[in-house]
């Protein structure tokens, strides 16, 4: 079904876009800047906060670029149908904003030379293709001292959507969080397969809740874990934006992304004509993965919390330091050592203390 | 590790699931015995989930709000009605046109709605047995919506089975021409009937919004319209089947997060495609066993008076 939905919305795109093509000469002087979004903007998670981004960029530039976007594309072939029509559409620069879109837009953008192309979460770039994330492990590092620090069954709940590196460094991240204060922390971790089904979230939040978990992460969307973790009178992290009106009593920070300061880089880079493929990798010290007020915690984790994320800020400390050992008790990063970056970004085990199998390993 | 908390909570989990399935089937099957295939539920659902929420929210109601969805669902649903019954067109395409607008609409009613949240339908408590080990919780420890879902289950078996309306109903759905012979107004129950699952519909959807996860986002309803229209199926278009499938599916997507969290190490790309494994064996036994009941005779024919 979303594939004959969002082939729909390709061909009203596809319509809306041909239409607004027609008095393309007298705007030939704004630049065009497109994004697609793998869900809708109104999900408050993931897309609402790069739409964020794309309204930054409109507030910032002003009469001098035009924006647009694509909600709810789905990442297959329709992404690429959507990808094109934006292309031949006129702009200049694409963002398309999830991991699923990435041969799409290396396709698309192959037949596109002039059009530059922004790609998110992936690893494959071109000469007219971009790749940009955020560093979020290091923001679930300060959450898993935060976790060891709050839980007092020593359980942490993880809802996870799907099995990607970017998904298990971050539930290592957190867990060598965890384990840095307290050792023996356990996590409990349950996949949803899915970025965005609220009622599943929730489902997922109150089944880990119900297994003793009573400090709850999410790497999924909605803000249903967070209600259910209000409800139920345990803990939790928000994540992509900051859910404290939904946890008030139970929000003990939350990741937010925040998109806005390369997106109005990349476009100015693309009016000054210095753009140029690059591979951006951000975190907290860029900016881009910011901690939304710590609350409903002693001052004094507080205090850890802050020093955590000034020492990660600064450079003092990373996340994946050595020494790292696997589920098996092989030593993966050495005492001295940080894990690659290219090594974050394909991981595919767990660490030591997590007892779980990575889902298909 | 399986102790009677445990169970209790997971059965009340699953009791919450399984009503937003139920409510929303069980329109969909009075529609479809009175002959319209209306593949519309999704988009149904979705208005009602957002015109509940925003009516709550704005005037402190939930009551006001479900009463709200129900009739959003219904308008909708009238607007399919008026397609696909009057106008005779493609039934399907209709049904496809009726989500694809549902979820634009309920996008655009939504939107300065993100990010705010409501209270939530209350739970009932009755002291004593609301405490009970293992059911007290499932049984008497939900909203509004549950009860409902019962209430409405038992009038639609009962007014099916045992009723004039009921009798007059099917006939539509079997054999529209003997119907329109016999003198029945076959378009206009059949546009009632459609009406009823966009009640339903939208009832469903106020669950979701305003008890099951009590805010508004875009496209909450997740597919639930497209697994409600696969009950019908599976129930035979029998409504005390539908109780079942609804429960079955419910609990299958419930326990497969338990099993997850336990870390039984069962790959759960596997346990979340479990339900509708769970759909098509038991699709399969059905059509198996069947003796000639099946779907109504006049499904998902457009039926136009020869004058």
């Amino acid at each position: 079904m979303r594939k004959i939905l969002s082939m729909a919305i390709a061909i009203a795109a596809g319509l809306a876009l041909a239409g607004a093509g027609l008095p393309e000469a007298q705007a030939a002087e704004k630049l065009k800047a497109a994004w697609v979004y793998v869900g809708p903007v109104g999900d408050f998670g993931w897309s609402y906060q790069h739409d964020q981004g794309r309204k930054a960029v409109e507030a910032h530039f002003g009469d001098k670029v035009e924006t647009t976007f694509v909600e709810n594309v789905d990442e297959g072939p329709d992404a690429e149908r959507v990808i094109e029509q934006l292309a031949r559409a006129g702009n200049t620069l694409i963002f398309t904003t999830s991991f699923g879109f990435m041969e799409p837009t290396l396709k698309v953008a192959k037949r596109h030379p002039k059009v530059f192309f922004e790609h998110a979460t992936g690893f494959k770039r071109a000469k007219n293709v971009s790749t940009y994330n955020a560093k979020f492990h290091e923001g679930r590092y300060v959450l898993g001292q935060i976790a060891a620090k709050t839980s007092k069954t020593g359980t942490i709940g993880y809802i996870a959507s799907f099995p990607i590196p970017e998904v298990i460094a971050g539930i290592n991240s957190l867990m060598l969080g965890a384990q840095s204060i307290n050792p023996d922390m356990k996590i409990k971790i349950v996949w949803v397969n899915s970025w965005f089904d609220p009622a599943k979230e929730a489902d997922a939040a109150k089944a880990l809740i119900d297994q003793g978990a009573d400090v709850i992460s999410q790497h999924t969307d909605s803000p249903a874990a967070m209600q259910a973790a209000e409800t139920r009178d345990v803990k939790a992290f928000g994540q992509a934006s900051d859910m404290i009106k939904f946890g008030p009593d139970s929000q003990l920070t939350s990741i937010v992304d925040n998109w806005a300061p390369y997106y109005i880089e990349r476009v100015q880079a693309a009016l000054d004509g210095t753009w140029t493929s690059t591979d951006t990798w951000g975190g907290m010290k860029d900016g881009e993965v910011v901690m939304a007020p710590y609350t409903n915690m002693p001052d004094e984790v507080k205090k850890m919390a802050e020093t955590t994320q000034a020492a990660i800020t600064s450079g003092a400390l990373n996340p994946f330091k050595g020494p790292i050992t696997k589920q098996d008790g092989t030593l993966m990063v050495k005492e001295g050592e940080v894990l690659a970056d290219k090594d974050i970004l394909s991981m595919n085990w767990y660490v030591k203390g997590i007892d779980d199998k990575v889902p298909g390993q | 590790m399986l102790d009677a908390a445990i169970i209790g909570a997971v059965l009340a989990s699953v009791v919450a699931a399984a009503t937003t399935l139920l409510l929303a089937s069980l329109g969909e099957l009075v529609a479809e015995r009175a002959g319209t295939l209306n593949l519309g539920v999704e988009g149904m659902m979705i208005v009602g989930a957002a015109v509940g929420y925003v009516t709550a929210y704005g005037s402190g109601s939930l009551l006001l709000g479900t009463l709200a969805a129900v009739l959003a669902g219904m308008a909708l649903s009238l607007v399919f009605a008026v397609l696909a019954i009057w106008l005779a067109t493609n039934q399907v395409a209709s049904g496809l046109a009726t989500t694809i607008l549902g979820l634009g609409l309920a996008g655009l009613i939504g939107a300065s709605f993100v990010g705010t949240q409501l209270a939530g339908a209350p739970q009932l408590h009755i002291a004593g047995l609301t405490e009970l080990p293992i059911l007290g919780k499932a049984l008497f420890g939900q909203d509004a919506f549950v009860y409902v879902s019962f209430l409405l289950l038992a009038a639609v078996t009962y007014t099916l089975a045992r009723t004039r309306i009921g009798l007059v109903l099917r006939a539509v759905g079997e054999n529209h021409a003997a119907a329109h012979a016999l003198g029945h107004p076959v378009r206009g129950i059949r546009t009632l009937a459609v009406m009823f699952g966009g009640a339903c519909a939208g009832l469903a959807g106020a669950h979701l919004s305003l008890a099951y996860t009590p805010f508004w986002a875009a496209d909450m309803t997740a597919g639930r319209g497209w697994i409600a229209l696969a009950l019908v199926v599976f129930s035979a278009w029998r409504p005390l089947w539908l109780l079942g499938g609804a429960y079955l599916f419910g609990a299958v997507s419930i326990l497969q997060l338990h099993v997850q969290g336990f870390g039984l190490g069962i790959p759960s790309q596997f346990l979340s495609a479990l339900p509708y494994l769970a759909t098509i064996i038991a699709l399969v036994v059905i059509s198996a066993l069947k003796h000639g009941r099946g779907a109504p005779a006049s499904l998902g024919v457009p039926f136009v008076p020869d004058r």
